[in-house]
Parts: C-alpha cells; structure tokens; sequence
C-alpha cells in the first residue's frame, strides 16, 4: 500500500496512540462495559472526532485513505472505541451532506470539536436488514414532529448527544436529528452483548418524542434512499478498516505468542501446521487492507464504483477478520480462550464486525448484484 | 426542447447507466426507479456520478428524485446547475 509521506507521518501518530493509549486498556473496557470518558475526550483534543470533517468547520479534512488509516489503528487497538468513531462519523457525514445551512452551522463545529457526540440510530426489535420497514413512526404537528417506537443496537446510544435517528412518516421513511435530552425520549442501557462490549450500547424508547419542525434532516420520504445510504456506506468503510486493523492484531498476538510458547522442545512457530495459519492470517490481513486502499482511492475520486468497492472491502475484511481470530485463538489454545490474552476478545469482536453496517450476506447481495449487472465487462 | 447540453448529459449518462440496467434501452422519459433494475444504493451511485461527471455538487436543496428520475430529468437538473 503507497502512502504519502504525510499519510505515513499520520499512520505513525495513529500507531502510536493505538499502542499506548488504547490497546493496553482495551481488555479492561470490554469487562468494564464502557470506554472512559476521558479516551473520547482525548480523540476530540486529537481533533480525530472531526476527522472527515471540513477545516471551515474546524474538523481535520482527512483524505479517505488517512481517515481509513485510523479506523484500522483504532480497530488493532479496540474495535469498540473504531466504533465511536464509525457512529458519529455517520452522523457528522450526513449533516455535512444533507443538512441545511442552519442545521450544519449548528451541529458541525460541535461534532468536528467533540463538544456534541454523533451517533447512528435505526435499527429496531423488529427491523435489521430489512431496512426500509421501521415500525417508528414520526408524526407531523403543528410546530414539528412527534416519534413513536423503539431503536435497539444503537452503539454510543449512551454517550451520544445526537442521534441520526430514522423513523416512517407518512412520505415514507424520513430521517431525524435527535437530542438525547428531547422530551419522551428514554435511554436504555444494553449489557450482556457476544462483542463490542464498550460500544455503550443503548434500546431508545420514543413515546411521544417532540422534535421541532428543523429536526428533520433531508426531505421527508428520502431518509432512507439519501441519508441512510450515505451514513451506511461511511459506516461500511470504516468497518472494513477497522476488519483489517482486528486481523492485524491477531496476527501480532498470534506472531509474538507463536515464538514464544514451547511445545515438543521448540517454540511453536516451528511447527508446520502453526505456520500454516501464520500464513494465511498474514496474507487475508494484506488483501484486506489493499481492498480497503482500493476504496479509499475510489472514495477521494468521488467515484461511484467507490460504493460497490467499500462494499466489497467490508464483506471480506470481516470474514478475513473472523477467520484470524479463530486461528488465533487456535494458536493460543486454552490460554486463547482466557481473559489473560486479548485473542478471546477479538474473537468475540470479529463475529460482530460481520453483523453490523450491514451483515455479510448483504454485503454479498449488494456486491452479486453488481457483478451480474457488469457482466462481461473487462476492467 | 432539449439543448447540445442535455443531450450531451443524456448520452454520458446513458453509458453510465448500461452497467446498471444490464444494457437495457433507456428512452429519456422512463423511470429509472421503477425498471426494478436497480438496487437501493443506486441512487446514490447515481449521485456520485452526476457530481463527478458534470462537476456539480447535489445540495441538500436537490434532495428530490424527481431530478434524479429519468435521463430527461437529470439532464434538466444539470443545465439547471450549470446556469446556477
């Protein structure tokens, strides 16, 4: 992967803070449930929450390269915390796209600043994939909106500030921007989850929710067809580079713990079958991250191949993600399996980087329709 | 009646839309949304392409697929844009 030397300047700040600011506590928030606050305080003195943002906003106008670059740092150290920056990217992204003057003038500086943190809201009990038939209903009122219903999975749904929350009007579905603290709106906390457990997971219950009438965000009946694409195809790539920053992490755990342990009077790198799967888990984490680079080149040129691309990346750099995990809870054997070694974690992780920003098999349907459609086509 | 412009847009925008519609014929009014063709992503593939084709960037005020929905659509939308 070429990177200018300014990519390669920021990849070693990103490396450097990965290693000694999260990495090393990772293990501590996935049992403790939580990311502290004063790890996103740092990302926002960082300016990283304003990564993608403009400079005329205060953000850091990152290219997309740079910005997948800190998605995969942040997904070697903790995939929670990749996360955090997935969700309020996904919120900070829509408005800059789609809000109105006012609506960017508002929240833009904040988000880019970390003042106000962004979050993704909807899914639903009943609604996942199939993501056009939310069951919250926004209701219009003489000054504004009133939501019903309830949001589940909402990562930094406890920490969030605003959310980017979708609900179906009588248009169709229309997207929202949402303060915690609107009236009838209740925040659930969610424990108990396989993986990314430090995300802050939170249910949203929306009784009678009242949203002033600016608190839409596009046209009412377009939030799925522009807001919520938009947001997921964000979504999409910083997975797919947080994927490839998991399986570099358990390529470096496996690496180290490969050299070291002893088994039959020889480290155990020097079985056969062992570096089979230091093999494979080397050369996935290379095609990830070059599938990543691909969408990321894509994404600067504004290309519209860029969309099928970063779908593409995220599809196999989640699987490639699971795959490494396994093996290197297969490297480390019982200790794998132990909470002494972060591997356990990163194979829960891994199996949720398949779920979320939509699962593998709709990365797949999205990535068949496109090969059937260009079928016979030579690039 | 259609200016050099719209039919320049129309024609590049037909080539775009051959790797969508499995090169279906496209006439300049029909419905690209209803050809049942196209998946949900398409729209804003579309987008991508208008802005990078044509050097216009879609505003928050164009946010209405009436000016995305058939080539004669996209190619008012662009003259629109360019004499903006």
């Amino acid at each position: 992967m070429e990177l200018t030397s300014e990519q390669a300047e920021r990849r070693g700040r990103f490396r450097a803070l990965a290693d000694e600011q999260i990495a090393p506590f990772a293990d501590q928030w996935d049992q403790e449930g939580a990311v502290p606050c004063e790890v996103i305080e740092t990302l926002a003195r960082e300016g990283l929450l304003g990564a993608t943002l403009p400079a005329g906003v205060g953000g850091l106008d990152l290219d997309a390269l740079s910005f997948g670059l800190l998605c995969q740092e942040l997904g070697r150290g903790s995939v929670s915390l990749a996360s955090l920056l997935t969700v309020h990217s996904m919120c900070s992204a829509a408005v800059l796209r789609w809000g109105t003057d006012d609506q960017r003038q508002t929240w833009l500086p904040r988000l880019a600043a970390g003042e106000t943190i962004g979050a993704f809201a909807l899914s639903e009990p009943g609604t996942g994939s199939d993501a056009k038939s939310l069951t919250t209903r926004a209701t219009r009122t003489a000054d504004g909106w009133t939501l019903d219903g309830t949001k589940r999975w909402i990562s930094f749904g406890q920490v969030a500030d605003l959310l980017l929350l979708f609900a179906t009007s009588d248009d169709g579905v229309s997207a929202f921007l949402v303060e915690a603290d609107s009236p009838g709106l209740e925040i659930r906390p969610i424990d108990g989850m396989l993986g990314f457990r430090a995300s802050a997971l939170a249910e949203l219950g929306l009784d009678r929710c009242r949203l002033p009438a600016d608190s839409l965000l596009g046209r009412s009946g377009l939030g799925f067809t522009w807001v919520a694409n938009h947001a997921l195809d964000l979504g999409r790539y910083t997975i797919a580079w947080a994927s490839a920053g998991l399986s570099r992490a358990c390529l470096d755990a496996s690496l180290s713990y490969a050299s070291e342990r002893e088994q039959f009077g020889v480290p155990i790198k020097e079985h056969q079958l062992v570096r089979a799967m230091l093999a494979d888990m080397w050369t996935e984490a290379e095609a990830a991250e070059l599938l990543c680079a691909n969408a990321g080149r894509l994404r600067q040129e504004g290309d519209p191949d860029s969309v099928v691309a970063t779908a593409t990346a995220k599809y196999f750099g989640a699987r490639a993600a699971s795959r490494a995990a396994s093996s290197a809870v297969q490297i480390h054997g019982a200790n794998g399996c132990s909470e002494r070694f972060p591997v356990q974690r990163y194979f829960r992780d891994a199996k949720v980087l398949e779920i979320i920003e939509g699962s593998t098999q709709i990365q797949q349907l999205l990535i068949s329709h496109s090969a059937l459609a260009r079928q016979g086509e030579t690039s | 009646m259609s200016s050099t412009l719209q039919e320049e847009v129309k024609q590049r925008t037909r080539s775009f839309l051959a790797r969508f519609l499995r090169n279906a014929e496209v006439q300049d009014t029909d419905d690209l949304f209803a050809s049942g063709l196209v998946n949900s992503l398409f729209a804003m593939q579309l987008v991508l392409f208008v802005e990078k084709e044509f050097g216009v960037t879609v505003a928050h005020e164009d946010l209405d697929l009436s000016n995305f929905r058939s080539l004669a659509a996209i190619a008012a939308f662009i003259e629109h844009k360019k004499a903006a």
